[in-house]
This record gives structure tokens, sequence and C-alpha cells, in this order.
């Protein structure tokens, strides 16, 4: 079937199986390969992207629900100016060790401060607590999520 | 702020963001699971779903007859020794008479797209016999006992070993005190989130295999071999790892890459394990049983130890010799125990494989011997903390395997900082406000890691390094970096040497054809050996570039030379030239600078066995930590929650504190996971947590906040007084916690993980006065 969305930015019309997963569909048609696969099964957020506004684990989702969406993967996060301040924040404080969990840390957390623009380290503990990471023990990444929003107050207040 | 790493300044010492974190965190990093063409094949497995069986048949010809199928390859197309292993070969490619576990892969498939090679691996039919199984490994060693590998005139047993250092046993005599108990702990699932993966393509005669892989140097001449084709002409590619620890040191999806491209000349063959084959066929930590006595005079200061330690190894080799010898080597603990014997098992069964997982073994030991300190300072009645202080290691000491440490030996260091948190010191304050139906305690343990490959097997690195012809320095990493930042140490070490910013150096990541052999990245060696490595490569090319330009500047000598960023500087005149100016004069063998370096090994031998010298022991060089975990447990339900954790570690000088600080905490959080919630049940070899649903692994909501420090003693081997920081957090979190719950309600957990279950299970055995 067809379908129709607009991902990172860009308005894009595919023929493909309405029951391709979406994650298939980034990776292997789209060449996106930052969001990534590590369960297949919805339990480590490794393969998390931003559909309207909300993150959605790409390995459960399916072609035909994208009709019509707006769709951003980490990268259409980074500018080619530079990197989003949540990326800064995650480099400066060590919150990037492999690497694979990191896409998808990335836009949890810019989901979360979306909804929430001061969250206390529980609240962010809880919102990242879908996205499974095996190398950080979770501290460093609380830590640049933490910073990050409250760089964005200050910078909001000033 | 914005951030670029070209500001960054490469200084030793100094908290760095790590190199290769940009590109990650944009998503652009491609690793071995990332690559994808659109003529591109899928290989997968058929595997066997019985623990132990003969082979009468496979059925192929359904599966063959599916459009889309290119091949269906059985062991009879292998055309090598269809044997895999790093010490002892005896793991196959594709299982030709029998099958040992339920992972053991039966037959390869390669088809068009995924669908189809699904189809094709469903359609195949093994025709097997069931044999008799062993699952328990005391059980296999007994008379009588099934045998995993039928030749094994051994009775299952891969290798035992035996260290005994004064009277041995018979020092128990000689005791105050003696305390005694049994532990078992279990498989620990690796779940790198990165599955195995890679792709390969044979083109113009050359087998090229990129691959998610800790050891691609070694895979080379493993997978040639296994199946039959010309090492020179294989060329191995290693990316950044999406997390290894252990589990992709050997090989995974290599040899069937190779096997799948050798049939299919000129298509490039991707495949990429699910989770579920990943946990069904990959490597765990051991299980293992550990049986203990330690005996002390009455003042507290050990005397004697006995232990004995099976290791449960699953159907082959892979390392479990090694990692066998190692837990017998840190089975004392970093202790002084005049008198010890100490013996270990490594066996088959039909389990899951057993391999290499950060810790490598001395996980296991030290989460027994480090309960028993705590029962024998509960016994003889000083504190923990006091009882680890007095048998404390210091330098110059033989330690339990009867080495004499002659390195920095940090221990009573890291014991000393204790006191110094102000989490220790008010923890009688802090348990006492516990809330209704809760209890707390704090639970100290002490770690040690042994460094390198042991005194046999020749533990070297071999460094390169380039000044480019666009002024900047290439670092040919032979060391892969399977998420641990060692690559990017290099750039720092590069960096300080030739006095450069993140902007004059760059990396290559291993890759067997441009990158040279510097072993695997395990061991805690990383750092130390190739970094040492580097440290001569890059000193030997600044000394070259110096007298080149001070030739071309006509000064004096190299004496009055200096690099800065981006160019050489005379420095009586400030006269200049660029790096790049000076690259464009040299020919490409002045511009490389190469460099070999070998970590030193003890020359004591304490194993009287030619067999553990050959599997490692001894080591000489030690990091060293001691932990403490604040635990609160819920009376009614059993549920433990870990509120604090804090470590302090001796591993030599910190180069890089964020990258040190990285490690130390992903090590506790694996360490806790073993401890608390990582149990893979597996019943008569069957694995009943099959995927990331079952099997747990700590989530953000499970760990606690850590407070990490560092003792930075001087180790005069290590490159600028470092030594290895990847093991040694990840054996002190269990028996920490361990000790703490202990600390907080009186009983003792001697089967892991210690869940709600087991904890609530003991609360009620206590309440109903049963034994301990």
């Amino acid at each position: 079937m067809k379908i129709r969305f607009c991902i990172n930015g860009k308005d894009l019309e595919i023929e493909t199986r309405f029951d391709r997963r979406v994650i298939d569909l980034l990776r292997e048609d789209l060449g996106l390969t930052g969001p990534k696969e590590s369960c297949g099964s919805g339990e480590c957020g490794s393969c998390v992207v931003i559909v309207d506004g909300e993150t959605r684990l790409s390995c459960l989702m399916l072609a035909a629900q994208l009709e019509g969406r707006r769709v951003t993967t980490i990268e259409g996060i980074s500018s080619p100016e530079g990197l989003h301040p949540i990326q800064e924040a995650f480099v400066e404080h060590g919150a990037v060790q492999c690497g694979f969990c990191t896409p998808g840390m990335v836009l949890t957390s810019i989901d979360l401060l979306s909804r929430n623009s001061d969250p206390t380290r529980k609240e962010i503990r809880d919102a990242i607590s879908g996205n499974l990471c095996r190398c950080t023990g979770y501290q460093k990444i609380v830590d640049a999520v933490e910073d990050f929003s409250r760089k964005n107050r200050e910078d909001a207040q000033t | 702020m914005s951030y670029s790493m070209k500001k960054i300044s490469l200084e030793i010492g100094k908290s760095i963001p790590r190199f290769d974190a940009f590109a990650k965190v944009t998503g652009k990093e491609k690793y071995a699971s990332d690559f994808w063409s659109p003529d591109m094949l899928w290989a997968g497995v058929k595997r066997a779903g019985v623990p132990h069986a003969r082979i009468r048949g496979i059925k192929t010809d359904e599966a063959i007859s599916i459009p889309g199928v290119l091949s269906v390859l059985t062991s009879r197309d292998v055309k090598g020794t269809n044997r895999q292993g790093v010490v002892r070969k005896d793991q196959p490619v594709l299982a030709d008479d029998r099958v040992r576990h339920c992972g053991d892969p039966v037959a390869l498939v390669v088809a068009k797209d995924r669908e189809t090679l699904a189809m094709a691996l469903s359609a195949i039919e093994l025709d097997l016999e069931p044999l008799q199984a062993v699952f328990d490994p005391e059980k296999a060693l007994e008379q009588g006992a099934p045998l995993v590998h039928e030749r094994n005139l051994e009775r299952n047993l891969l290798l035992k070993g035996s260290l005994e250092t004064g009277k041995g046993e018979a020092a128990f005599e000689e005791c105050d005190e003696t305390v005694e108990a049994e532990f078992r702990l279990p498989h620990q699932e690796h779940a790198y989130l990165e599955t195995e993966a890679g792709w390969a393509i044979l083109r113009d005669g050359v087998l090229e295999i990129t691959a998610s892989t800790q050891s691609p140097f070694r895979d080379r001449y493993e997978m040639a071999e296994a199946i039959g084709f010309d090492m020179h002409r294989v060329r191995i590619i290693a990316p950044y790892c999406g997390g290894a620890f252990g589990g992709k040191d050997g090989i995974t999806v290599q040899s069937l890459l190779g096997l799948a491209a050798l049939n299919n000349p000129g298509r490039p063959v991707k495949m990429w394990w699910s989770r579920e084959e990943s946990i069904l066929a990959s490597a765990k930590r051991h299980p293992a049983r550990l049986y203990y006595k330690l005996g002390a005079k009455k003042d507290g200061a050990f005397h004697a130890l006995s232990a004995r330690v099976y290791f449960d190894t699953g159907p082959y080799d892979h390392l479990g010799g090694a990692v066998m010898a190692l837990g017998l080597e840190h089975s004392g603990g970093p202790y002084r125990i005049p008198n010890a014997n100490l013996k270990a098992w490594s066996v088959f069964t039909n389990n899951p494989i057993g391999g290499p997982f950060r810790g490598f073994g001395v996980t296991q030991a030290n989460a027994a011997m480090e309960q028993m300190v705590d029962l024998m300072a509960k016994r003889v009645g000083i504190s923990p903390l006091d009882i680890r202080l007095k048998n404390a290691l210091r330098r110059g000491d033989r330690n339990p395997a009867g080495v004499t440490l002659t390195g920095s030996t940090g221990i009573g260091e890291c014991l000393k900082k204790i006191p110094a948190s102000r989490l220790w010191q008010e923890r009688e304050t802090w348990k006492k406000a516990a809330p209704l139906y809760k209890k707390r305690g704090a639970g100290l343990a002490s770690a040690m890691q042994g460094m390198g490959y042991g005194p046999l097997i020749p533990d070297t690195a071999n460094a390169k390094i380039e000044l480019n012809r666009d002024g900047r320095f290439r670092v040919f990493c032979g060391v892969v970096d399977m998420g641990q930042g060692n690559a990017s140490t290099y750039l720092q070490i590069a960096g300080e040497i030739l006095n450069q910013d993140m902007s004059g150096v760059e990396l290559v990541l291993p890759d067997t054809a441009r990158t040279l052999p510097s072993g695997s990245s395990s061991a805690s060696r990383t750092t130390f050996t190739y970094g040492n490595a580097l440290i001569k490569a890059s000193k030997i090319l600044k000394q070259r570039l110096l007298e080149k330009a001070a030739d071309l500047l006509m000064a004096k000598g190299s004496e009055e030379m200096d690099i800065v960023p981006g160019c050489v500087r005379h420095m009586p005149s400030g006269k200049e030239m660029p790096l790049s100016a000076l690259a464009g004069i040299l020919s490409e063998a002045e511009r490389t600078s190469v460099a070999r370096y070998r970590t030193p090994s003890a020359k004591e031998s304490p194993a009287s066995d030619p067999l553990l010298t050959l599997h490692g022991i001894p080591h000489i060089i030690f990091s060293y930590a001691a932990h403490a975990a604040f635990v609160e447990i819920d009376t009614l339900t059993g549920r433990i929650e870990v509120k604090c954790y804090l470590a302090i570690t001796d591993c030599g000088r910190i180069l890089n504190p964020q990258a040190f600080e990285q490690q130390i905490h992903g090590g506790i959080a694996q360490g806790l996971g073993y401890a608390l919630c990582e149990e893979l049940k597996v019943d008569h070899g069957m694995i009943l947590t099959p995927d990331l649903g079952t099997y747990i692994i700590p989530t953000s909501m499970d760990l606690p906040d850590m407070e990490s420090s560092a003792v930075e003693l001087h180790e005069e081997n290590g490159p600028f007084g470092l030594k290895g920081a990847g093991e040694i957090a990840v054996n002190g979190p269990y028996p920490a916690v361990a000790n703490a719950i202990a600390d907080a309600c009186g009983i003792r957990i001697l089967e892991g993980p210690m869940t709600a279950e087991r904890v609530l299970g003991a609360l009620n055995a206590l309440q109903r006065g049963e034994a301990q």
C-alpha cells in the first residue's frame, strides 16, 4: 500500500506492505539506523521514535499506523550546525557508553521535558524506566537530563 | 553553551567527554548490526531445541525448495575442522553427530529476506535421538554420569585446579574460630543491547566479515581454521560494539557468516540474532557452587581457608578453563591468609554455555569469600570493617594464591576511606529511621581483579600512529572498544604526548587489514596494554618529528623544538612549522610509528600444574575496591531496595575521571542485577526465561545513585600509572548486598539471586525458628 507521512520534517510517500514493522521500514527502507532493535517485543526502548509528539516503540508499530503522522527519529534531532542541547548534555555528562540505548534515551528525555520542564530525579528515572541500558547504571543519564532541564529553565528566566 | 569537540583539550587526568559519544548520540555511529545494502542476503540458524541428542538426520529438501532460499548448509558443508574455541577447540560451527545443548546450531540457511529465512528454518526437520543428559555439575563428575563429550576420559571434567599454601587444610587445627557455608550462584546473561550481529562478503577472493566482536584478530584464525579458508584471505572489521561485557570474546556469528558468504560469493550476507536466539545460544556467566571454610585466630586474624568451587561450563570450553583458573586464583580475596587449600573444577554439562563475563570467575568467588568474612567478623565479635582492615593485603605480602605482591596494593587504602563517607558515618541513624515494616542494613565487600592474560599467553599490544598529510594524528586502534571507551582514551594518550586537542587526532577502529594485532578487549587489559604500546609509539613519532623539524628549520637540534597544537615550534625563535607542512615532506614510513608492549607477568609460579599456568595463573597486577551497599527490606513482601551505594577503587591513576566513573557505575549496575534480580531459569537444559520480559535486568527504577571515588595509587608499570578498571566493580555488589541483608534482618540467602521470594522465605524461616 501507499502511505504518506512526515519523517524528520520531510513529507514522504512510499509504497510498502501495510504490516511492515516501522523499525524495519525506518532502518532498512529509509536507511535511518539511529533507531535500534534490541528485543523486538517492546521491553527495551531501543527503537523509540517520536510520533506526533509522543514516544512510540517502532518495533511494535506497523507501517499503516504511520499514515498522516509526523515521525521524528534521532536523526531528526540534531541540526547540521550541531547537537541538540539534550544531546550535548548526554555527551558532557558521560551518559553514553556503548551507545546502543542512547537514541531511545535521548528521544524519551525530549518527550519527558516537553511535558515537564522541571522533573525531579525520581521523575526522570520514572520516565526512562522503559529504556534499558546495560552500561551506565543510568545515573549519568539522569544527571544529563537534570542538568539540561536546569540550564533550560535558567535560560528561559534570563 | 555549545559543545564542539574541537575545543576539547586532551590532558591526562582531565575529565573529557568521550570522542565516540558525538556520533553515538546523533544515531550516526554504524554498529555491525547497522550495515545494510539492497542486494543483501540474510543468514539464520536452525538450533537443536533439546539438550542432548544424536543427530540421525536433517531433512532440508523442503527448505531448499522454497523460492528465495539460496543455501541450506549442514556440517557436511563445512570444509575445515568444524571446531571453534579459544583454548580447547570443541565447539562445532554446525553440529555434526550430536547436539550438546538446546542452542547448538544444526543447519544454516541463506535466503533473500528475513521472511523467507524464517519459513525455511521452520521447514527444516531434525531427526534427533535423545541421549541421557547431565545438568548438575557435581553429579557430572560422578562415575556413570552421561558423558557430554564421549571421548572425555575424565568424566565431564574440562579442567580442575588446586592451590595450596602454608599447611593448607591442616592449619584449621590451629584456628580458634571456624565458619563454614555453601553458596549457589546462577547463570547471568550478558544482555548487551546489541545482540550478536554482523555481515560478510566474499569478493576478489577475500572473505570480509564485519562483526560485533571483542577479538577480531583471534576470530580470524579461529574462524578460518574452522571453516577451512585461508586465514590470510580473511579480513575482520570490528566496529564499536553495542555492549559485549565478555559475551563477544570469541566466535558468535563469524564462522556462520563466513560459511554463508563462501557459499554465496559476491553477495553480502547479514546475520543478526533475535533477543531470544541470543539468550538461547550465547555464553553466560558460569553458575557456581562454592563450599567455603574460613578459620581465624581469636583476634580475627585469618589463618586458614578452604574453598571448593564448581563452575558449570555447559558443553564447551569457551574459556571455561580460564574462567575457573581466575576464580580459583582470587578465591581467597584480598587478604593475608597464610594457609590455604583452594580447589576448583570446570565441568561439562548439557546446560547453556558458560563463558567470559566481566569479572571472569572472580565475581563468583568473591560473592562467597566476602560473605565468609562477615560471618567470621560476627563470630569473633569485631566489625566487618575492622576485620577487613586487619587482614587486608599490603604491598610485599603474599596473596592467598601464594603470589608476592610487588605492585601497588591499595585494598587497605580503599577500606580506610569507607569511614570518611557520610553514608557510612550516618548509617546507624539511617537504619533506625526505617519506616514501619521495613528494615535497613549496611553491608561491606572488598574486591580484587587481576589484569591481563597471566604468565604464559603473551599479553601484548602493537600500537600504530601516523601523522596524516592534513597534520592530524591517526591512531590505529588495535583493541576493540565494546563500549567502555578505551578508543577514546587512546586518543587522549596520543593527544597528551603529542600535545594535540581533540581536533588534532582521529581513530581507525580495529580491522585486521589496517590495525595491528593487540589482543582481545578483555581481562581489564585494554587500556593498560595498548595504552603502554601507544605511549611508546607516540614518543618515537614525536622525537622523529622534532628532529625532522629541527633539520628543516636549521635549528641546533631537536632539544630546541616542541610540538604545540597543529605545529612544531622552534622555541628560541618562535618559528613554527605546521604539522601538515611537515607531513607533506615526510615519507609514509617517516610519518608512521609502531611499538609493541608486553604486560609483565609474575615470576613466581604457585601452581605446580602446567595447565593452570596455561590457563592464566598467576597474575601480578591487581585492581582493588571496597564497596558498601545500603539496603531497605520490606519485611511483608521481601522486596529489597538498594537505597545508596558506595564504591572506592584502586585502579591506579585515573586518566579520565568520567570514563573511570562510567566503568564503576556500569560494573555496580550489573553486579546489583546479579545480586537481586537476574536469574536465568534453566530446567533440564531448557531456558525458562527466554527474553527480556522474563529475564529481568535492572531498569532506572531499580538502581540507586552511586557514589564513586578512587584512591589513585601509582602503578609503576601502568600507562601514566593506571591499572584496569573495567571489571573490578562487578565483584562487589553481590556480597555487599548479601551482607547488608544480613545486617538488616539477620538472614543470609545462600542461593542467588537474592529475590524478594527468597528473602521472604528466609524471613519466615527465621520467624519459625528454623536454622539458617
